[in-house]
């Protein structure tokens, strides 16, 4: 298969223009004709679903949760990245994109960050004007952070709640276009089947959670805007609902899945405090700016504090490692997430943890307080030390915080080309969903600033390409044919899934499935370990497909049913991530590989063989993947090893 | 304390569907960790009911970490459970002590339907948001962010409104079921940002008409909303909201003339 980026020609500063100027365009009266379909709600899916219907188009939005206004997008705390320079610093879109290319190791398209560096200012005027209430200092001017590894302060932020704020300001525009009939939203549906008609993405297969029925619904185009797939993983930053499944139904219907392996741990979440866990909870990376990072320089005083023999505030200086300052003197405490990520694992594998596992560090704001006050520190944290205290118990103004690496955001994502389509002509995939801007790593507020450019500013453009030769046929009829057999396959694999009768439920096998991604596919990789993880994932397929127990029934409300799906589909995707990972032969961002790192214990790419995105073929969930990659070209950005030192 | 937990007996609301008959369930768990949260006893429980050959309790949850207003539950009989400022995703077992018998309910108001056991409609808050609860402004059409400056203090309050998490705590905790500090709490973000001052008055009539039209019952200042909101939002924007809605009845609805609130 021969992949085309569509990539424009031309300087790389003139192509996003010149596309938008150049790009197809459907009339006023023909776009009322054209239906689309959107599934997932957060920024990017309501940011798209609400452009596409001030546009003209007719748009059905799809949600699993009970309204559009809870997607996960709504947790993220920290910012959203834009080119403003107004700090006048000396930020620019040239900067954002150099530093979006280096910060992803070089394994993003140029092309694609150039354009998102370019639509992000644009972004916060449009949130400005729809309402979100943004941090502004006294003046009454937008403030701004650094954030996340950045020289530069070019974050916006609503103070721990930015992903929030961005949230509603979508939701009230997509609101608004549900009032006006533009767009029909549908809640508490989960997309289970895609449907091709003459080899184009035509509609889906949406199952009704409440009823437990099957639904069909037909359109021009499909846009997948439906998160990324960290529950892979189990434990991760994710909501509890947050699912592959339509991507993978894509996936199995032929569109190709980029660079599955490149998976984000961050590095400042709760740690683990038991096996009943259900998730990891986020705390925001802007604690970083202030909190010295540092684990006890013996490990038998780590091992005193583990057993609570010893407390934090026991250790002098001359005991404590503050491993990032010491490792990293120009970046410190503030380098990029997969760097911070695997230091911290790096000084607990050596016995230097402090919590009972054995698998945290600490955070620590004693210097900040005495440095800035605690009533500037309560101004900047407050809520993040709120939360802190109602999860665990402790008082961060008193004592450090105790935080660990965890599996946050997944770079990889369906493969799409420069208009944000994937290889099934039609079929769109925006946001997390894709694998297009972050390369192998994402730096911090920039997920935020992805999900509304493709929604805002990229895809209500480059869909015009494709729906300007739609407009002679119809949205094809729910009795065709090919609505019928997905309906039908997907009535079949539920149906299946409620047969098994087995001893085990699907969260057990999720569990399951968690621990030996986090054991072999997470913050570091062997080609021992990967091998030995696609042995134990050929088993735990097996026992899920004749051990399971789903209780309850077909054509009702079962959440069991719905998670035991997912669940199916995260075990073959994880199949997939290893296979990725295995033929990565490199490390870069947040892909480790153990047998590739510098003497220094640093990420090794081996850019003569590997600058390429992979884009994997699904051929059966026994069979192998086939591999076929899309060659990198870096005219603008010249290639060197990272260094934060 | 770290390796304590609790035994614990729970009094769960089951009802299969909107239409059937509901009634109390009791279930006992023998070890409920302390550092669990509230949410993560409920899949304990559920655990054993599907181990035992019984249905789990259908509850709404997703993100876990008190921020997309998902999860619900009645518990003791206060919205979110016993802590102040706490949804029941972030309300954690510490809190309870061991031989404790928990009562567990749905939210209940006529407006937010039961769907099954303790999940409950509440899309009648998107209604209320799709009545007004925007600013009309295109993708595209937006003038410089710095273009207009707003007063940090208005840019704060107008956040602190914003905070709502659309969760129906309030409505749960009121005896009238009102919506009141729901709508108020977006109706004030708008009022305080120059951004909402065009279409303020219409907004104001448009989102109180169909709060009405959804069934909640009226405001009688009990103030239990902000009590048991877990975003503190305050009963503050209800005052707003009542003078703005004064003032846009007297006026025949229409524009406002640019002043911050009325």
């Amino acid at each position: 298969m021969k992949l085309d980026s569509k990539i424009p020609s031309g300087p790389l500063a003139e192509r996003w223009k010149h596309y938008r100027s150049t790009v197809p365009l459907v009339s006023p009266a023909n776009k009322r004709k054209l239906e689309v379909i959107v599934v997932g709600t957060g920024l990017a899916g309501a940011s798209a679903a609400a452009s596409l219907a001030e546009l003209g188009y007719k748009v059905k939005t799809f949600c699993f949760q009970d309204s559009p206004r809870r997607a996960h997008s709504i947790a993220a705390q920290g910012g959203i990245n834009a080119a403003k320079n107004y700090q006048n610093d000396g930020d620019s879109v040239y900067r954002l994109f150099y530093e979006t290319i280096k910060g992803g190791d070089y394994r993003a398209r140029e092309a694609n960050v150039h354009r998102l560096a370019e639509v992000s200012a644009s972004i916060i005027d449009q949130c400005v004007a729809q309402g979100v209430p943004f941090a502004r200092d006294y003046g009454g001017m937008l403030d701004n952070r650094s954030f996340g590894g950045t020289q530069v302060s070019r974050t916006f932020y609503a103070r721990g709640q930015t992903g929030q704020q961005l949230l509603l300001g979508a939701y009230s525009a997509l609101n608004r276009q549900i009032s006006k009939n533009q767009v029909q939203s549908f809640t508490r549906h989960e997309m289970v089947e895609l449907v091709m008609v003459d080899g184009k993405a035509r509609g889906i297969i949406a199952k009704n959670l409440v009823t437990g029925e099957l639904e069909r619904h037909s359109a021009h185009a499909v846009v997948l805007a439906s998160g990324g797939y960290g529950n892979v993983f189990y434990l991760s930053t994710n909501a509890m609902g947050s699912n592959v499944t339509a991507a993978w139904k894509a996936h199995r219907h032929g569109a190709l899945f980029g660079n599955p392996c490149f998976t984000q741990i961050h590095p400042t979440c709760l740690p683990q405090a038991g096996e009943y866990q259900s998730k990891l909870t986020l705390m925001s990376e802007s604690l970083r700016n202030d909190g010295r990072v540092w684990v006890p320089s013996h490990a038998e005083d780590a091992q005193a504090i583990r057993e609570g023999r010893l407390k934090a505030s026991d250790l002098g200086e001359d005991r404590r490692d503050y491993y990032l300052e010491r490792k990293y003197p120009a970046f410190g405490n503030l380098v990029p997430r997969d760097v911070a990520s695997r230091a911290a694992k790096e000084v607990c594998d050596a016995g230097h943890g402090v919590a009972p596992t054995g698998l945290a560090v600490f955070l620590d704001f004693e210097d900040a307080i005495r440095r800035l006050g605690r009533s500037t520190i309560s101004a900047r944290y407050g809520n993040l030390f709120e939360m802190y205290e109602k999860i665990t118990g402790d008082n961060p103004y008193e004592t450090p915080m105790k935080i660990y690496p965890a599996v946050h955001y997944t770079m990889g994502g369906l493969w799409v080309d420069y208009e944000l389509m994937t290889t099934i002509p039609g079929l769109y995939a925006i946001g997390e969903a894709n694998f297009s801007d972050h390369g192998a790593n994402r730096l911090g507020a920039s997920a935020l600033m992805q999900g509304l450019a493709d929604g805002y500013f990229v895809l209500p453009y480059t869909m015009g390409a494709y729906l300007s030769n739609e407009i002679r046929h119809a949205a094809p009829s729910i009795d065709h044919p090919s609505f019928a057999q997905a309906e039908l396959r997907a009535l079949e694999l539920q149906n299946k899934l409620l047969a098994i009768q087995g001893k085990r439920s699907a969260e057990s096998f999720h569990r399951a499935l968690g621990k030996i991604m986090w054991e072999y596919c997470g913050m570091a990789r062997s080609a021992e370990g990967l091998r030995h993880a696609l042995g134990l994932l050929e088993s735990l397929h097996q026992e899920f497909w004749s051990d399971l127990l789903v209780p309850g029934a077909l054509n009702s409300y079962n959440p069991e049913l719905d998670k035991a799906h997912r669940v199916a589909d995260f075990i073959e995707l994880g199949r997939l991530m290893v296979w990725d990972a295995l033929t990565r032969e490199e490390s870069c961002g947040g892909h480790f590989r153990v047998e590739h790192q510098t003497p220094e214990g640093e990420a090794m790419r081996h850019d003569e063989n590997f600058a390429f995105v992979s884009a994997w073929e699904y051929h059966g969930p026994n069979a192998d993947p086939v591999m076929h990659s899309e060659a990198l070209n870096f005219e603008e950005v010249h290639l060197t090893q990272r260094s934060y030192k | 304390m770290e390796n304590q937990s609790l035994r614990l007996k729970l009094r769960v609301w089951r009802q299969a569907s909107a239409q059937a008959k509901g009634n109390f369930e009791t279930y006992e768990l023998a070890a409920v960790p302390v550092h669990a949260s509230f949410l993560e006893m409920m899949d304990l429980l559920n655990e054993q009911l599907i181990r035992e050959g019984k249905e789990p309790v259908a509850f709404d949850h997703d993100c876990r970490e008190g921020i997309c207003g998902m999860c619900s539950m009645y518990i003791n009989g206060r919205a979110h459970g016993p802590q102040r400022g706490t949804t029941t995703c972030q309300l954690h077992m510490r809190h309870f002590h061991d031989g404790e018998t928990i009562t567990v309910e749905p939210f209940r108001a006529a407006a937010f339907p039961i769907l099954k056991d303790l999940a409950v409609n509440r899309s009648a808050f998107d209604r209320i948001q799709q009545a007004g609860g925007f600013v009309t402004v295109n993708t595209g059409n937006a003038p410089d962010g710095n273009a207009v400056p707003i007063s940090k203090i208005d840019a704060d309050e107008a956040f602190m409104s914003a905070a709502c998490i659309g969760c129906g705590a309030c409505v749960a905790a009121c005896k009238n079921a009102s919506a009141m500090l729901f709508v108020s709490a977006k109706v004030s973000q708008y009022a305080l940002l120059p951004q909402g001052q065009p279409e303020h008055r219409d907004r104001v009539l448009s989102m109180v008409e169909a709060m009405d039209l959804e069934g909640f019952g009226h405001c009688t200042n009990t103030g239990a909303c902000e009590a048991e909101c877990p975003k503190g939002i305050s009963v503050e924007n209800i005052s707003r909201l009542n003078r703005s809605y004064l003032i846009a009845q007297l006026s025949g609805g229409g524009t406002s003339t640019g002043t911050n609130t009325e």
